[in-house]
């Protein structure tokens, strides 16, 4: 029996628990209707009681049912490799992990057969200790089940208050749901400091902030000429500046801002209505299109242009291919953002502006753009740092060569390309190679959120001037 | 003001040249300014256009695939299997290899080398296992062609070009045969139902989609209800404190960080600490639960404000309890604009690739997908893989999974506006 399988007869369990109990509640609840004594002696509504004796029969024996899951793992695999004779034993973690997948493939079925004999052993163990674990938890877990439910409809009586109770327990329920995000940005943070400072035990933070060479080999063997590997992220900051906050801000910065004053000032109600979706519609296509798109589409068009203009060494992975795409992508940004700002400025100083004989496209470069300023830059921060974190584009776009250069038909990398290139394969996670990868991700995570919580603000402060 | 300090001054002569041509140039710079606005947005119009026209019509003949006509004699001898055996198993194990070969050379003849798909055995197997009767018969059987035979009948090849992929023997061989009328080029049903493969004619979209399906399953399983519930109380509930100020920073944040990160949470977490298996769509469906949170908690938030307080009061009145005032009128009210919201999360969530890249989905998968724990790939890590590919057959089945890819994402899209419209209410 699996334990998806033990989760759903729990889940019966408390069907019937609930039904027992509304039954009973329901009866109680008419004898003193018929009875006509107060109604005030019976507290809770019949329901309130099935939910209360449901969630005792439910809450301890899922609890158990998670842990269980959790844990057992470790020890059924731990008695796997147990039964290896001690020598032939895996060594390494690698090894390790690739002995237990045989083993549990076997054992589950999915394998026809082991290439490894003493998988094929080990599999008899681990399908005999899984069965045995399947079977305990199977135990305790009814057993708390009903232990639960027995409790629970003992205290079902006319004077039972279940309701204060289910009550408390569905705000614990929103409380612990609310403290997922916690959970969630607490596991961020914990997870790249904790990988970022083993990486900064190898390779100094010095070095790696302000080092110009980025190659990040790492040895075969010890001895091995250059095993060391170079670990200077500029290059890469250089390479996502000048793609996402550079080339992607000169096609969306002018193409979002003109859309929008198009848009709000001048379009009519109708065009309006049929031109936002397109702008939409541009938002929603996934990046990895647009990351094809530009691969195959763009790439080669900028390369064949670069060639015509006598440009000798063009790369088909070019940093403006890229850039070039990604601010396509970010105009529907750009433009939302400039939109709400134009919107939040005054009618009255529009007004005025046009009372006065200004033109509207004066009236818009004199009044509401210098007015609506501080959040379009707003906006177009948050639209930088969309950029800046984007992967699939520059991954597929890009290229992998750590250039420090200006030369927009050169090829340039940025930390998302990098951080790819470096978790992605066979990975050993103690070696400086794989562990730059939670450094770089630090890197951009703290930048991402300087930028988005000044930005916020920026935008915050400006909307409440005008309020 | 009295007159008499006004400095004197002529009045304008707005009909003079000068002033005619100032407002000339003013009207003029507005014409250009209104155009230059309806330029940007054109422009933004048209490389949609382009994007999706470029994309489409590579993509179209993805679904197609060429076929060859085969006459195969099922021998026995050939196949290695006892006469007249009708035994599904012994069937199954037949060797159909040379089978094929005998039929390739009998068939198309002695240069028939890279017309055939190295998996077209499988169809003489299913064949053989579908009808026993057949073994000892002759049979005219349509077999998947390879890539090149493929590109050829679409006419995708250049013929004329100095460096193209397909040999001038292949060439050769594919005009005598599409002369020969033993060539049909029709709805490719691979494509629709198996997962990846190493040739481009047996590769199928199939896999991956189901992949996503699994992965999209997780995510909807974990982050709507978790999402609700937060937005419930950080909307209804919670009282202004440092505690509730710490949960919406982090929610805000959250929705602002780049896909990547979480990602790397993933990496590090799940599979790292908890050791979960890598691929699997559990772990995916895990890390985007993570990252739609956010989505769905601040759409939820809006969508329970809108619900006026007069609802809530009227409960209360009647003496409702604050948690039965929630769940009995408000959120009731409020699910269509959550809906909305969830659905549009999971949108973003399919089109998601790189956290799924970071948790090794990008493993090369040749089964579909059967369970949460089994390695599975999703459709954009498909396009990625794909697109990765140098085998020219590659190109078109990435458009046609873009275009598998856009369809799922328009129909949840347009679901959403369904619901938005349907019951969207104004108090």
């Amino acid at each position: 029996m699996t334990l998806s399988a033990i989760t759903l007869l729990i889940l019966g369990l408390g069907i019937v628990a609930y039904i027992a109990a509304r039954t009973r509640a329901a009866a109680f609840a008419t004898t003193h209707r018929a009875g006509s004594r107060e109604i005030g002696q019976v507290h809770s509504r019949p329901n309130q009681h099935g939910w209360f004796v449901a969630l005792w029969a439910l809450t301890p024996a899922l609890l158990l049912v998670a842990i269980w899951s959790v844990v057992d793992q470790g020890v059924i695999d731990a008695r796997a490799i147990e039964s290896v004779p001690a020598a032939q034993r895996p060594t390494t973690d690698l090894d390790r992990q690739a002995f237990l997948n045989e083993v549990r493939g076997v054992a589950t079925g999915e394998l026809q057969a082991a290439f490894d004999p003493n998988a094929e052993r080990a599999a008899v163990v681990w399908r005999g200790a899984k069965n045995f674990s399947n079977l305990v938890v199977l135990g305790l877990a009814a057993a708390l089940a009903l232990a639960g439910a027995a409790y629970g409809l003992t205290r079902v009586r006319p004077d039972f208050r279940a309701r204060p109770r289910v009550e408390r327990f569905v705000m614990a329920l929103l409380v612990l749901a609310s403290l997922v995000a916690i959970a969630t940005t607490i596991g961020i943070v914990g997870s790249l400091l904790f990988e970022s400072w083993r990486f900064f035990t190898m390779v100094s933070p010095v070095e790696f902030l302000t080092g110009t060479v980025w190659s990040p080999q790492t040895a075969i063997r010890a001895d091995q000429i250059g095993s060391s590997g170079a670990f200077g992220a500029v290059p890469l900051f250089w390479g996502t500046i000048f793609i996402g906050a550079i080339i992607a801000m000169i096609v969306a910065i002018p193409l979002g801002l003109m859309s929008a004053i198009y848009l709000t000032q001048y379009a009519r109600p109708n065009t309006r209505r049929t031109m936002k979706p397109l702008l939409e519609v541009l938002a929603g296509v996934p990046t990895v299109v647009y990351g094809y798109f530009a691969a195959l589409t763009v790439a080669p068009a900028v390369r064949d242009f670069a060639l015509s203009i006598g440009i000798e060494n063009a790369s088909s992975e070019s940093a403006l291919a890229a850039g070039l795409v990604m601010g396509i992508m970010i105009i529907p940004f750009v433009s939302s953002m400039a939109d709400d700002s134009i919107n939040a400025v005054p009618q009255a100083m529009r007004d005025g502006s046009l009372a006065m004989g200004a033109t509207t496209s004066e009236t818009i470069r004199r009044v509401l753009i210098p007015a609506a300023l501080p959040g379009i830059v707003g906006g177009v921060l948050l639209a930088v740092s969309r950029a800046i974190g984007e992967t699939m584009i520059v991954v597929m776009a890009a290229g992998l060569a750590a250039n420090l250069t200006a030369n927009p038909f050169e090829s340039v990398t940025t930390v998302t390309t990098q951080i790819v290139q470096l978790l992605t394969g066979d990975q050993e996670f103690d070696s400086p190679k794989t562990l730059s990868a939670f450094a770089l991700g630090l890197v951009l995570f703290v930048v991402t959120l300087i930028l988005n919580i000044y930005a916020l603000r920026v935008v915050k402060r400006y909307r409440e001037a005008y309020e | 003001m009295s007159s008499a300090t006004a400095p004197l001054r002529a009045p304008t002569d707005w009909n003079s040249a000068a002033m005619q041509a100032r407002i000339r140039n003013r009207y003029r710079s507005e014409r250009l300014f209104r155009l230059a606005g309806l330029a940007a947005l054109a422009l933004a119009g048209l490389f949609l256009a382009f994007l999706l026209v470029s994309i489409g019509s590579k993509g179209l003949t993805g679904f197609q695939r060429t076929d060859v006509k085969l006459t195969v004699a099922f021998d026995p001898a050939v196949l290695g299997v006892p006469a007249g055996t009708r035994q599904p198993a012994v069937l199954q194990s037949a060797n159909y290899q040379q089978l094929l070969d005998a039929a390739v050379a009998a068939s198309i003849g002695p240069d028939a080398d890279g017309i055939v798909s190295e998996g077209a055995w499988l169809k003489l197997r299913d064949a053989l296992t579908e009808n026993p009767a057949l073994l000892g018969m002759r049979a005219d059987l349509w077999v998947p062609a390879t890539s090149d035979v493929d590109l050829l009948a679409k006419g995708i090849v250049d013929r004329e070009a100095e460096m193209r992929s397909v040999s001038d023997r292949v060439i050769r061989e594919y005009d005598r045969l599409q002369a020969a009328g033993v060539l049909r080029t029709g709805l490719n049903t691979t494509f629709l139902s198996m997962a990846d493969s190493t040739d481009p004619e047996l590769a199928g979209i199939w896999g991956a989609a189901k992949g996503s399906l699994l992965t999209l399953f997780v995510t909807l399983l974990i982050s709507f209800p978790v999402g609700v519930l937060a937005a419930i109380y950080l909307e209804e509930y919670a009282t202004r404190n440092r505690f509730t100020d710490i949960i919406e920073v982090s929610i805000n944040n959250l929705a602002a960080v780049p896909s990547i990160i979480f990602g790397l949470l993933g990496l590090a977490v799940f599979l790292n600490f908890f050791g979960m298996s890598r691929s699997a769509p559990l772990v995916g469906g895990l890390t985007l639960a993570l990252m739609t949170l956010p989505v769905i908690v601040i759409s939820g938030r809006i969508a329970i404000k809108s619900v006026p307080p007069s609802i809530r009061d009227a409960a209360l009145g009647v003496g409702a309890s604050p948690v039965q005032v929630v769940f009995h009128h408000v959120l009731p009210l409020a699910l269509p604009g959550i809906l909305t919201g969830t659905i549009i999360g999971m949108a973003r969530a399919l089109g998601e690739t790189a956290p799924l890249l970071m948790i090794g989905m990008r493993a090369f998968v040749a089964d579909v997908p059967s369970g949460l724990a089994n390695p599975a790939t999703v459709l954009p890590v498909q396009i990625f893989l794909w697109s990765d590919d140098v085998q020219r057959g590659f190109v078109e089945k990435t458009s046609a999974a873009i275009i598998v890819l856009l369809v799922f994402l328009m129909l949840m899209n347009g679901i959403a506006i369904y619901l938005r419209n349907k019951f969207e209410r104004r108090w």
